[in-house]
């Protein structure tokens, strides 16, 4: 039998729910409290949850550093690159309203701060892994033995 | 200068202020992706290259235009984030811009030399968010703006200087005092513009600057300017908040030294001449008193203490660290002084300074790299191991003390006519001190360098080497750029007497 196996069942229980909390946060971004920021932070708990139960290793595997590094930079080119689309588009830089032509619902707006907020979801997220993994991960630098 | 601005085409310019920032915080996130330092060195090149053109071509366009006014996102200031660019900040953006491009085409050796390969990207990625703050702290017209950029340029330096640990792990410490006082001076002034946002309701700086003349009797405006001098004064290592430079200085990686000792400071002070003259005004009693009590006193005590602590350093790059304190004390002077020829004379030393710090820096780690040297009795006899490292080393120090024939003597020279205007004799003889201090530290290393007797090797032959091309050619561009502005220093002049003018006109309205 396996050591807090109900540490275990429970956490798979709620891993995906946590996640899917998260990404409701994040789409309720636009137009009532979330948005990206709290939305990553709760993704990654999910994460970092599921490395305190099931240990490092196996959180790596799931979530590999690479994959870290290249979200968190892809987040801030996500929402640099909404900017650069509406100057494409002929609008000031960040100006959404060119993003669709449905002025009257604001359309565009909240396209262009869902984008945004994809963004910075990704960037937080990564963020907030690559913390942990850099805490959680670190090795002494001095041996344990010349203390 | 007209032919480089016009490579920018006329859809591009019309938003030069955006994507002046832009594109270096989104070349941070590509290059942090590069597989090695050399494809993220290219990354960072090509964006500073653009990044300058963009520069050139906004400077053109202030020129015949007078103010460019960018409304981010649409939203029409003051509800919305103002970019802003003026004769004042035009000025900034050259220098960040021009510093920026020399430092990083120098970058490529050093930082191979001095960076684990598998950081090196994730380094110029740190960098590119650093210039990407400091454009952007110069360029916003929005305070609370300003707070961010000033932090996002920050947080960047803490990693650039503790990226020194490779080489010496004191790098660490630096960089978390420097983190510290930095973080203090961010928090003073986010609460001075807190303070300010109370009193008017507004963030925009000029639309703040038209509310505040009402409530010049409010203590919670008095209080904010207190909170945003401090702030400010502690990021621009004013005198007695200047604790964290010199280590941060001395044990970052050489690249990150020449480019922070020529930009980083500077930017601080354009921001405290912005809220001196622009969003505060200068007849109020409680600005006008600062001038001379704060910015002149502390300014010339400042120039003297730290010229007489550089005179006593052993480590190269602590002394010009120190050095670089009591230059920003000629500026403080300058500014102290309050009038149109004061706050030139302060910007043209801030432009002249930029040069020489930039130049000096960069040859010390030209002789880093060769032969690992940081003390000053390791430079013995460096005129014969590197002469063309040591006669461009020579000629900026030279321009650091304020020698004829070099920039160097225009910034002394009309900070003392400023002051002989106002009737300051006193400050003009702490000038003349400071010099004359200024020339026993740089006379130190330039007698080991050229007068002291040469390194042998076992053979008996001195040791010679040449630093890299890419090296060389910057430090070169600067080090003639010393000497050719003393011959034409009426491109800057001008240059810094339009920016004193547009802060000054901000103050009449």
């Amino acid at each position: 039998m396996t050591p807090h196996l109900v540490l275990r069942v429970v956490s798979k229980l709620l891993i995906p729910l946590i996640v899917v909390f998260g990404l409701y946060v994040h789409f309720h971004g636009d137009y009532s409290p979330g948005g990206g920021f709290q939305a990553g932070v709760i993704v990654a708990a999910a994460v970092i949850l599921y490395a305190l139960i099931f240990g490092i290793d196996s959180a790596k595997r799931a979530v590999p550093t690479w994959f870290v590094k290249f979200m968190a930079a892809l987040g801030v080119l996500l929402f640099g690159g909404t900017g650069v689309a509406s100057l494409i588009l002929g609008a000031n830089f960040l100006d959404y309203d060119v993003l669709h032509p449905d002025l009257a619902h604001h359309t565009g707006q909240h396209i262009g701060i869902i984008l945004v907020e994809l963004g910075v979801l990704s960037t937080v997220f990564s963020v907030m892994m690559a913390i942990f993994y850099a805490f959680a991960g670190r090795a002494p630098d001095i041996p344990e033995g010349e203390w | 200068m007209e032919f480089l601005a016009s490579l920018i085409p006329p859809s591009l310019s019309a938003h030069a202020p955006a994507v002046i920032v832009v594109t270096p915080l989104l070349m941070a996130a590509v290059a942090a992706l590069m597989p090695n330092g050399r494809l993220g060195w290219a990354v960072t090149l090509i964006s500073t290259v653009f990044a300058a053109l963009l520069a050139l071509s906004l400077i053109v366009e202030v020129q015949s235009a007078g103010v460019i006014s960018y409304a981010m996102g649409g939203w029409a200031p003051p509800a919305g984030i103002e970019f802003r660019i003026d004769a004042l900040n035009a000025v900034l953006l050259l220098v960040i811009a021009a510093l920026g491009l020399l430092s990083v085409i120098y970058a490529l050796p050093s930082v191979a030399d001095e960076i684990a390969e598998d950081r090196q990207a994730l380094f110029y990625s740190a960098f590119l968010v650093c210039f990407a703050g400091l454009v952007g702290v110069a360029i916003t017209g929005d305070a609370f703006n300003m707070f961010v950029f000033l932090e996002i340029s920050s947080i960047s330096t803490y990693v650039l200087v503790g990226m020194g640990a490779n080489h010496d792990r004191r790098a660490l410490t630096a960089a978390y005092n420097y983190l510290v006082l930095g973080t203090i001076g961010a928090t003073f002034f986010v609460i001075g513009v807190g303070f300010l946002y109370m009193a008017t309701g507004t963030l925009n700086m000029a639309d703040m600057a038209s509310r505040l003349p009402d409530l010049s009797d409010s203590r919670v405006v008095q209080a904010a300017f207190a909170f945003i001098i401090v702030g400010l004064g502690l990021k621009a290592a004013m005198f007695p908040l200047h604790l964290w430079l010199p280590n941060a200085y001395a044990y970052a990686p050489n690249f990150v030294t020449s480019f922070l000792a020529s930009t980083a400071t500077k930017v601080a002070f354009y921001t405290l001449v912005r809220f001196l003259f622009d969003v505060f005004w200068p007849e109020a009693p409680f600005v006008a008193v600062s001038f001379l009590w704060v910015f002149a006193i502390l300014g010339i005590v400042g120039m003297i203490v730290a010229s007489v602590q550089a005179v006593f350093q052993d480590d190269a790059r602590r002394l010009l660290a120190f050095s670089s304190v009591a230059q920003v004390g000629y500026m403080m002077l300058g500014l102290g002084i309050g009038t149109a020829a004061g706050v030139s004379a302060g910007m043209l030393h801030l432009v002249n300074h930029a040069m020489m710090k930039g130049a000096l820096f960069m040859a010390l780690g030209a002789f880093a790299i060769r032969f690992g040297i940081r003390r000053i009795s390791d430079l013995n006899g460096f005129a014969q191991s590197m002469p063309f490292t040591s006669i461009a080393f020579t000629i900026a120090g030279l321009s650091l003390v304020g020698v004829p024939m070099t920039v160097g003597f225009w910034s002394k020279w009309y900070l003392g006519v400023a002051a002989l205007e106002n009737g300051w004799w006193w400050a003009v003889a702490a000038l003349i001190l400071s010099s004359l201090i200024a020339l026993a530290y740089v006379a130190r290393m330039l007698a080991a360098i050229w007068v002291a007797e040469p390194h042998h090797d076992k053979a008996g032959a001195i040791a010679h080497a040449r630093a890299p091309w890419l090296m060389l050619g910057p430090l070169w561009v600067l080090a003639i750029a010393n000497i050719w502005f003393f011959f034409q220093p009426d491109f800057l002049v001008s240059l810094t007497n339009a920016a004193a003018q547009a802060a000054l006109s901000g103050a009449t309205r």
